[in-house]
């Protein structure tokens, strides 16, 4: 069958470096091709090409066997080929509606005709099995409706080609099954799909074909039916992966935290949990059941009634300094909104949370120079330059400065919240090495994540959380992907959007 | 990637940053070499003074407004301010005569009433912005209103006058000088100096900063927003004192009409020297190059007779819109 979109021997340029080495790719209609590799592999690159964000340096690209250039983003749309970003591309004030058509409104003489294009909004929602009001507004609605209707959006222009840059990153399981129906139904009506992911599960369920890409080079294509996860992470990373856990350690008796009763209005209600010295403890739970709310509210960052206690003291409440004074760190899960400051440079990223270990009067750069130089050293930051953007970094390496950033305050007590997130699996193993070694040191870290294999391989006793509850606590032996489901399930069905 | 690699990308990022940061230096220099060009008694000591003296009422008063936006803020209410504590101080200062008498004590009070004034008038602003959480836009743009009624109320729509003899006494502030320069220069040269310290070399100035490129990124990094948020007005607040006590001597009266578009001015100093007006990253050295710049345009048509002087806050105009082109054309090079 001949391809609907071919790239032929593409190798792009940043300035002096390459960063894409001769790339063959093809997508066919009704097949789901994904492309996978490490952070900085060269994914988003291949995917800005073929969506017209960039031109290659060298190499064509092919539609219908016809060569063909696109000179920009509304070039490749013109021609069918729909990129959904990482990062939603929608209009958080306006409708659902009104982001369906955006750029492209119906109009009935001088006027906007709503009816018809809330009706037309409704049907491609229907198909998406997303039935949400065409008139709400995108903040109003939860993060997967949002990709819902960016995808219906990208189905109202036509698309022929539709590339999804991990679609799934910010989706809980049951979220990403729908999803996944969704795009075995598109399949079925022969839209030609490239995907991109970071959960391997997610590509041998979905994908026909199976493209890796490592430092630029294609490095694998298969059927993915051939190819097992194991060989996929392999391919990826250029080296075996013997274990992706380190082993788990025992925590000492000393209770370090104590949490009595908190309560976050609307998010959490009288949640009391204990942590011990060098314990590592997983916070599993549906999106939206309160397990961020929870860890911000210990921590200062929200309004929060209850009592916390650091070694047996009283901090407190709702005040990030006091928490951060008693030893409590809290690493978000979104690192490029509460994080980071992309637009700054990596030192004063890093010395941010603990600058005033750097000042007496004046900011000593010289010493913040040097714990960048360590931090660089400790934590396998991989940035070109030291004086680049944070924003330029990879999401890996941003999460490992983040990660420095939070350490340099020397906490006590670590809370990381979704630690790999949108991480590649190399990466991935060296954070769970940190935080293992952490708690070798005598830390107590919490660790949160929608990755149940990730709380279970990480954590010697989880909390379950269900609609703002302690839902239940395993420890050792207990601590299953089947018994976690069934207690963040327990308290009935939760509702679609409880964000 | 190859040590020879980052050696260019390092050097060729140095030498872009370089020509974006030199940029209001060479317009300033360009100016200067215009003005001499044009009027041999450009260079002179008399209009040198003149000059910059008249620019430290807007320079005090930017370089507090520099860290203001650098902290993702703005006040449209300093030349209200400026008119208000004005007027306050001339007011207190007479009224205070028949207890303390004319002399040096009663003009310390009054610069006392000033710097109060300033910081109060500074923390209303603040305090409704950060804890009652209204723009700083809707609070600046009504206080702006607020102050400059009260001060034509204070003066019944008339002028307040300082009493003659203390008029006389505290003349020198602004007229006198120390080794020849001027108080007002030194006073802004001072407040730059430690402006540029406080913003580069302290934990407010990175602090204002990271609230202004992102705040929610500070607040996670236990920054005390609220707090620093309020300390950017209230520093402004007080310079905008400091600015009235050295402006008050120069004519010794305040009206309805005293320090009118003090806030545009100031604004667009911060912006000229490539301070970012949506917050994020300020410079204050850059703001100082903006007053001159700003001052050298006007002073050089009034002493040079190609364009008329009422062209002045056309081409002063001009200039804002341009800095701001050059901005972002470096960010989009940055990219």
């Amino acid at each position: 069958m001949e391809a609907l979109l071919g790239l032929n021997g593409i190798s792009h340029w940043f300035g002096p470096i390459q960063v894409l080495f001769d790339v063959n790719l093809e997508l066919h209609p009704g097949e789901v091709h994904a492309l996978i590799g490490e952070n900085g592999a060269g994914k988003s690159t291949m995917m800005k090409i073929m969506s017209g964000y960039l031109q290659p340096t060298e190499g064509t690209l092919q539609l219908d066997g016809n060569p063909i250039r696109f000179g920009s983003l509304e070039d490749a749309e013109a021609a069918g080929i729909i990129m959904i970003h990482q990062e939603f591309n929608l209009a958080l004030q306006l409708t659902v509606e009104e982001n369906i058509f955006l750029g492209r409104e119906k109009r009935r003489g001088l006027f906007l005709d709503q009816k018809a294009m809330q009706a037309e909004s409704r049907a491609l929602l229907e198909r998406l099995n997303c039935p949400i009001d065409p008139r709400r507004k995108i903040s109003d609605i939860s993060v997967p409706n949002r990709q819902m209707v960016e995808i219906a959006k990208a189905l109202g222009r036509d698309a022929r080609v539709l590339i999804m840059d991990e679609p799934t990153a910010v989706l809980t399981n049951r979220e990403t099954d729908t999803l996944l129906e969704q795009i075995d139904r598109l399949r079925k009506a022969g839209t030609a799909i490239l995907y991109t992911s970071h959960k391997l599960n997610e590509v041998s369920r979905i994908a026909d074909r199976v493209t890796v890409l490592r430092d630029g080079h294609k490095v694998l294509e298969a059927p993915s039916r051939e190819l097992s996860e194991h060989r996929m992470a392999e391919a990826m990373v250029g080296r075996s992966l013997s274990t992706l856990f380190p082993a788990k350690a025992e925590a000492k008796s000393e209770t370090v935290l104590e949490v009595r009763g908190l309560t976050v209005p609307g998010h959490v209600e009288d949640a009391s949990f204990i942590l011990h010295r060098g314990e590592v403890l997983g916070f599993a739970g549906l999106v939206g059941s309160g397990r961020t709310e929870l860890m911000e509210g210990v921590v200062g960052l929200r309004n929060a009634s209850g009592e916390v206690r650091v070694n047996g003291v009283s901090i407190k409440p709702g005040s990030a300094l006091a928490a951060r004074e008693a030893g409590l760190a809290y690493l978000t899960e979104d690192r490029k909104d509460k994080g980071l400051l992309l637009g700054k440079n990596l030192r004063e990223n890093l010395t941010l949370l603990a600058l005033d270990r750097f000042t007496r009067i004046a900011i000593d750069r010289r010493a913040e120079e040097q714990a960048l130089s360590r931090a660089i050293e400790e934590f396998d930051i991989r940035a070109g330059d030291r004086e680049m953007l944070a924003g330029n970094l990879s999401g890996g390496n941003q999460q490992k400065l983040l990660l420095a950033k939070t350490m340099l305050a020397e906490p006590d007590i670590v809370i990381i919240d979704e630690p790999t997130r949108g991480i590649d699996i190399g990466t991935k193993q060296q954070i769970y090495g940190f935080i293992s070694r952490l708690a070798a040191e005598g830390k107590s870290v919490i660790v949160i994540s929608s990755e149940l294999p990730e709380v279970i391989g990480l954590a010697t006793r989880v909390i379950v959380m269900a609609r703002g509850r302690i839902a239940g606590e395993l420890e050792g032996e207990r601590i299953t992907e089947d018994a976690i489901l069934r207690l963040a399930m327990e308290l009935a069905e939760p509702k679609a959007e409880v964000e | 990637m190859t040590e020879a690699a980052i050696n260019t990308f390092g050097r060729l990022n140095l030498r872009r940053y370089n020509l974006h940061v030199l940029g209001p230096l060479l317009a300033l220099v360009a100016l200067i070499v215009l003005g001499a060009m044009l009027n041999p008694n450009f260079l002179s000591y008399g209009n040198v003074t003149n000059v910059l003296a008249r620019s430290a009422f807007i320079g005090i008063i930017a370089v507090g407004m520099t860290f203001v936006i650098t902290a993702g803020g703005i006040d449209l209410s300093v030349g209200s301010m400026a008119a208000f504590v004005a007027g306050v101080m001339i007011l207190g200062m007479n009224s205070l005569i028949p207890l303390m008498g004319v002399g040096i004590p009663l003009i310390l009070v009054g610069m006392a009433l000033a710097l109060l004034t300033g910081f109060g008038a500074g923390l209303v602003n603040g305090v409704l912005i950060s804890k009652v959480r209204i723009e700083a836009f809707i609070v600046t743009l009504g206080s702006m209103g607020i102050y400059r009624s009260l001060v034509t109320w204070l003066a019944d729509g008339g002028t307040l006058s300082l009493n003659f003899d203390l008029r006389a006494l505290y003349r020198p502030v602004y007229y006198g000088g120390f080794l020849g320069v001027a108080w007002p220069i030194i006073v802004f040269a001072l407040v730059a100096i430690a402006g540029e310290l406080l913003m580069r070399h302290t934990a407010f100035g990175r602090h204002c900063a990271a609230i202004g490129a992102n705040e929610q990124v500070a607040r996670y990094s236990a920054v005390n927003v609220d707090r620093a948020r309020t300390a950017t007005y209230v520093l402004l607040g007080a310079l905008v004192g400091l600015a009235t006590i050295m402006y008050v001597p120069r004519l010794g009266s305040a009206s309805g009409s005293t320090g009118v578009l003090w806030e545009l001015e100031a604004i667009a100093a911060v912006i000229i020297g490539g301070t970012v007006l949506k917050g994020g990253f300020g410079r204050i050295w850059g703001t100082v190059v903006g007053v001159l710049i700003l001052s050298l345009i006007d002073n050089i048509l009034n002493l040079a007779s190609i364009v008329s002087p009422y062209l002045n806050g056309a081409i002063q105009g001009v200039v804002v819109i341009l800095a701001v082109v050059l901005q972002r054309e470096k960010k989009a090079s940055e990219q």
